[in-house]
């Protein structure tokens, strides 16, 4: 059953050839069995789930069923869930649950999905292999002594294992797009302001954004649909109608116009990764597409402009956890500044202390022109790139990361080395453009991501493009050992 | 030396909205501590901060009342600190590029003169909630309570220019904008409940000296009684260091009115780096002009042009205009015992004399006044009328301050009618002279002043109801023996 398409258990529930409680039973049973080694999942709410089954049950049977309708899912833990915890990764909100839904949970909830529980993820979204989580790493289904990537890596890993249908994930610098190439499965992060930002933790204001990750575009389409929308308790949501990005799968992409950025295979990027991607991409070709080669100049500059707004935005945003109204206080405080001093060190981890600490620095008087406003000017550097690019092609495409997964505990001690994870998918963030991965030829066993760049609102255009391929080869459908 | 005192003041007034200005709770002062405050107002994980336009609208009034140039454009931004009653650990407000741009208003002192304050800017930003630690219910020691009914209370905070030169400019100042908000209705500019509050910035120079002094802001100053007194010990004790040969410190300080003095809070170097950046959360306030229009269309006429009008309308001084136009409420009451009576000078002398005091003694504001427009008016129309002297006039209208009777029905019942029956006045004084032969005598024999003692005798008799000019006349004719 877990090896069903959305749109085949949507069929199959129709058609009540099994039911929302069977199929959720069936997953909550696999996570049980499978995933106390990969640790994908903080919480599963199996009561939560077999409820939302029965109803969704109830919907099926009277008719009044939509495309995900009892389909079992999981959400990244960052996004509150009213009545179950929702912990971010964090000893700060181990004890914190939200008296509310974000919209993005409210919507696929409305639609009918049922939640399976909250997948892990690195602390406040905080890193690029899923280490920084108080509730310990995720292990990568295909090779479980290394990372998944992150901060999305439970949710990743989850989808790989096949221990959800597909799962909600947020993307700051890459953090859908990243563990979905280390764990072979495809993950959109859609433009800034398509979806709602309201009950989704934020780590980044001005570069989060939530998106869909599933086995193949055709189920992140039917999630993203679900998920995406204008929102009025989030004046950064776009009011602009939600194309139906099914509808749009299996669009001819004979003369698509790719664009392949010479900074996207230099340096740094293993020999491997790059055959494979440079595969795919002869295999859009042969599709009918042009190929062109493109030049992004100011994208060498994405990783230090994004580790100057990133930790200023999260300095800011993380004041809020301060022991005072919610989340962990520190034992018997002395007065106001011990509460808030042990409550913050006992509470975040030291990832998330550290770009604090930078974020804090870079925002101090005398220091905020030289660093958070020259990063806010090179960012415009950086989206003009882009939009010089799109004037030319309708996609851009290279690699989502430099390596396949590495170890677990490889880069722990060497912050830069993580954060150069990051160097392809950043720069997208900074533009606000959506962008896509998808398992393309594996490396020695080892997914490698496909990275799709494309303009504002052209979510379909990328789901369709990556159906395509899909369409055509396997990566996609393969599931590592022991996930059978 | 001679000093001059620099000063400058910040005002934080209250926007009258229903809802908070990011969020939909309600803004009513008195709840029950927390049952005001959403997710938003607590700052819980996720929430997100929406724009309350009304806020804005008020915003663009006030910038339009003092003539400023409204912002196409201007931006939120965070200012980051820590206290227990900030929930988010920073307050949304608007520091480089506010809603509001330099305006100027008009102040009138008290000997006449005429001032122009400059407004530097007003922008929008939340209010924290309240930290209460005297209060708190069973706080046995060292607890706080916090309350964030107030969190996100709409406020639009007017900074000054350093215009003021004496405390006396600064409460008239203040008194301008307390006026001012209240009259184009965008705050109700309660002080008590902290509506209104002020805080100022008060430096001293060696008079001639251009540059400015070393100033101390002192925070939160919720009347003008303590406006004026904190002033004045500020410039007591700036004085005395300056003349010691010392230097003031830059710091804040706070005004304690049980001692009535200013006490230091924090020094410049302890001050907060408040690391103001953008709001990522909220867009760029963008304004068009429709939404100006919409905004400012019905705007009363402001206080400076209607007591300009008032002035040149009806012949008063720029003072009593400016009194007549301390509320619009005041303003309309005005008129319309002008519009009954037609005699503006009758009508100001009555509102800014009797009315006043009255009002005053009573601690009442114009809309509670115990005598309406209609009925002051019914009154100077019974002294235009000859009905009643101005002397019995004050005594009329202190009968109907306290019954909330109309002029007629006080002048009828006490038998307060002047007597204008020339038979009758003549003969009482027939009767007074015919009693006081000596004082005759003596009058005619030249002591002309006795005049005075035979008025007086006709108004003792008649209780003052005589009509004072036929007294004179038929008087001065008997007395000289017609």
């Amino acid at each position: 059953m877990h090896h069903k398409t959305i749109a085949e258990l949507a069929a199959g529930l129709r058609a009540r050839t099994f039911s929302s409680r069977e199929l959720t039973q069936h997953y909550l049973e696999r996570i049980a069995r499978l995933d106390p080694g990969l640790n994908s999942y903080i919480t599963v709410a199996a009561n939560a789930a077999l409820a939302a089954a029965d109803a969704a049950d109830a919907r099926l049977d009277a008719g009044d069923a939509g495309p995900l309708t009892g389909i079992p899912i999981a959400h990244k833990d960052i996004f509150c869930t009213n009545g179950i915890r929702t912990s971010c990764g964090s000893r700060m909100l181990d004890n914190f649950i939200a008296p509310y839904d974000a919209t993005v949970v409210e919507r696929l909830g409305a639609a009918g999905a049922v939640v399976l529980g909250k997948t892990n993820m690195d602390e406040f979204a905080m890193g690029s292999s899923n280490e920084t989580s108080f509730y310990g790493p995720v292990r990568n289904p295909w090779d479980q002594t290394r990372v998944p990537g992150g901060s999305s890596g439970g949710s990743a890993a989850a989808v790989a294992g096949r221990l959800c249908a597909a799962a909600t994930g947020t993307d700051t610098g890459g953090s859908i797009r990243q563990p979905a190439a280390f764990c072979g499965i495809t993950g959109i992060k859609p433009t800034y302001g398509r979806c709602s930002r309201w009950g989704m933790i934020a780590f980044a204001s001005s570069l989060d954004q939530a998106g869909a990750m599933a086995r193949s575009a055709e189920d992140a389409a039917a999630l993203l649909g679900a998920m995406a929308g204008f929102d009025s308790r989030d004046s950064t949501s776009v009011d602009r109608a939600v194309p139906d990005y099914g509808a749009e799968l299996g669009g001819d992409i004979r003369g698509l116009k790719i664009g392949l950025p010479k900074e996207y295979f230099g340096e740094g990027l293993d020999a491997g990764v790059a055959a494979s991607v440079q595969q795919a991409i002869d295999h859009y070709r042969r599709l009918g597409a042009s190929v062109h080669d493109i030049s992004l100049p100011n994208a060498s500059l994405s990783v230090p402009v994004y580790y100057v707004v990133a930790p200023a935005e999260c300095s800011s945003n993380l004041a809020r956890f301060d022991g005072v109204r919610f989340g962990h206080r520190c034992a018997e405080p002395r007065d106001l500044e011990d509460l808030y001093k042990r409550s913050r060190a006992e509470g975040f981890g030291a990832e998330v202390q550290r770009r604090i600490m930078i974020g804090t620095y870079a925002l101090s008087a005398g220091y905020y022109d030289a660093y958070y406003l020259k990063a806010q000017q090179i960012r415009h550097l950086i989206s003009d790139d882009f939009r010089r690019a799109f004037e030319q092609v309708d996609v851009i495409m290279g690699p989502t990361a430099p390596t396949t997964a590495f170890a677990l505990g490889a880069k722990t001690d060497d912050p830069v080395a993580m954060y150069l994870n990051d160097i392809y998918t950043i720069a997208t963030n900074l533009a606000g453009l959506p962008g896509l991965s998808l398992p393309v030829e594996p490396v020695a066993g080892l997914p490698v991501g496909l990275q799709i760049i494309g303009n504002y609102f052209d979510e379909g255009r990328l789901l369709n493009v990556a159906h395509a391929l899909q369409r055509e080869t396997d990566w996609h459908l393969r599931t590592p050992d022991g996930f059978a | 030396m001679q000093w001059e005192t620099v000063i400058g003041l910040e005002i934080h007034t209250q926007l009258a909205t229903e809802s908070k200005i990011f969020s939909g709770a309600a803004t009513a002062f008195g709840a029950e501590p927390n049952t005001q405050a959403c997710a938003v107002d607590l700052g819980l994980p996720g929430v997100l901060p929406v724009l309350n336009q009304g806020a804005v609208q008020r915003a663009v009034r006030f910038g339009r009342a003092i003539g400023a140039e409204i912002a196409p454009r201007s931006v939120f931004a965070r200012k980051n600190y820590f206290y227990p009653d900030l929930p988010k650990g920073y307050q949304i407000s608007q520091f480089e590029l506010p809603v509001v741009g330099r305006g100027q208003v008009e102040i009138v002192l008290d000997d006449g003169r005429v001032k122009v304050i400059g407004v530097t800017r007003a922008h929008l930003e939340e209010d924290a909630g309240k930290s209460l630690h005297e209060d708190f219910p069973g706080s046995g020691g060292g607890m706080t309570g916090i309350d964030l009914n107030r969190a996100g209370t709409p406020l639009l905070e007017i900074v000054s220019e350093p215009d003021m030169r004496s405390p006396e400019e600064a409460v008239a100042y203040a008194r301008k904008i307390h006026q001012l908000v209240r009259w184009i209705g965008i705050s109700d500019g309660n002080m008590q409940e902290g509506s209104f509050r002020v805080d100022a910035n008060i430096s001293l120079r060696p008079k001639g000296q251009q540059a400015f002094g070393t100033r101390a802001e002192i925070k939160n100053i919720n009347s003008f009684r303590f406006l004026q007194k904190a002033l004045e010990f500020e410039i007591e004790r700036q004085t005395d260091i300056l003349e010691d040969g010392g230097t003031v410190v830059q710091e804040t300080r706070l005004y304690d009115a049980s001692k009535d003095e200013t006490r230091s809070m924090r020094s410049k170097e302890e001050a907060n780096d408040y690391r103001y950046f953008p709001d990522p959360d909220l867009l760029p306030l963008e304004l068009d002009d429709a939404f100006i229009d919409d905004a400012t269309h019905d705007l009363p006429e402001l206080p400076d042009a209607m007591r300009h009008r008032f002035a040149a309308q009806y012949g008063l001084s720029d003072y009593d205009a400016s009194l007549l136009t301390a509320s619009l409420a005041m303003a309309h009451y005005f008129e319309a015992v002008v519009d009954r009576c037609g005699d503006a000078k009758l009508a100001a002398n009555w509102i800014n004399g009797a009315l006043a005091a009255a009002l005053n003694k009573d601690d009442r504001d114009i809309a509670g006044s115990q005598v309406s427009a209609a009925q002051l008016a019914g009154l100077i129309a019974r002294i235009q009328d000859d009905t009643i002297s101005g002397k019995i006039a004050k005594q009329v209208f202190d009968a109907m301050w306290a019954e909330g009777a109309d002029a007629d029905t006080v002048i009828e019942a006490r038998g307060l009618k002047q007597i204008t029956d020339s038979g009758a006045i003549e003969a009482m004084i027939d009767g007074i002279i015919a009693a006081n032969p000596g004082q005759l005598a003596q009058y005619r024999a030249g002591k002309e002043k006795l005049f005075g003692f035979f008025v007086g005798q006709v108004m003792k008799q008649s209780q003052g109801k005589a009509n004072p000019q036929q007294v004179n006349a038929i008087l001065k004719a008997k007395l000289a023996g017609e």
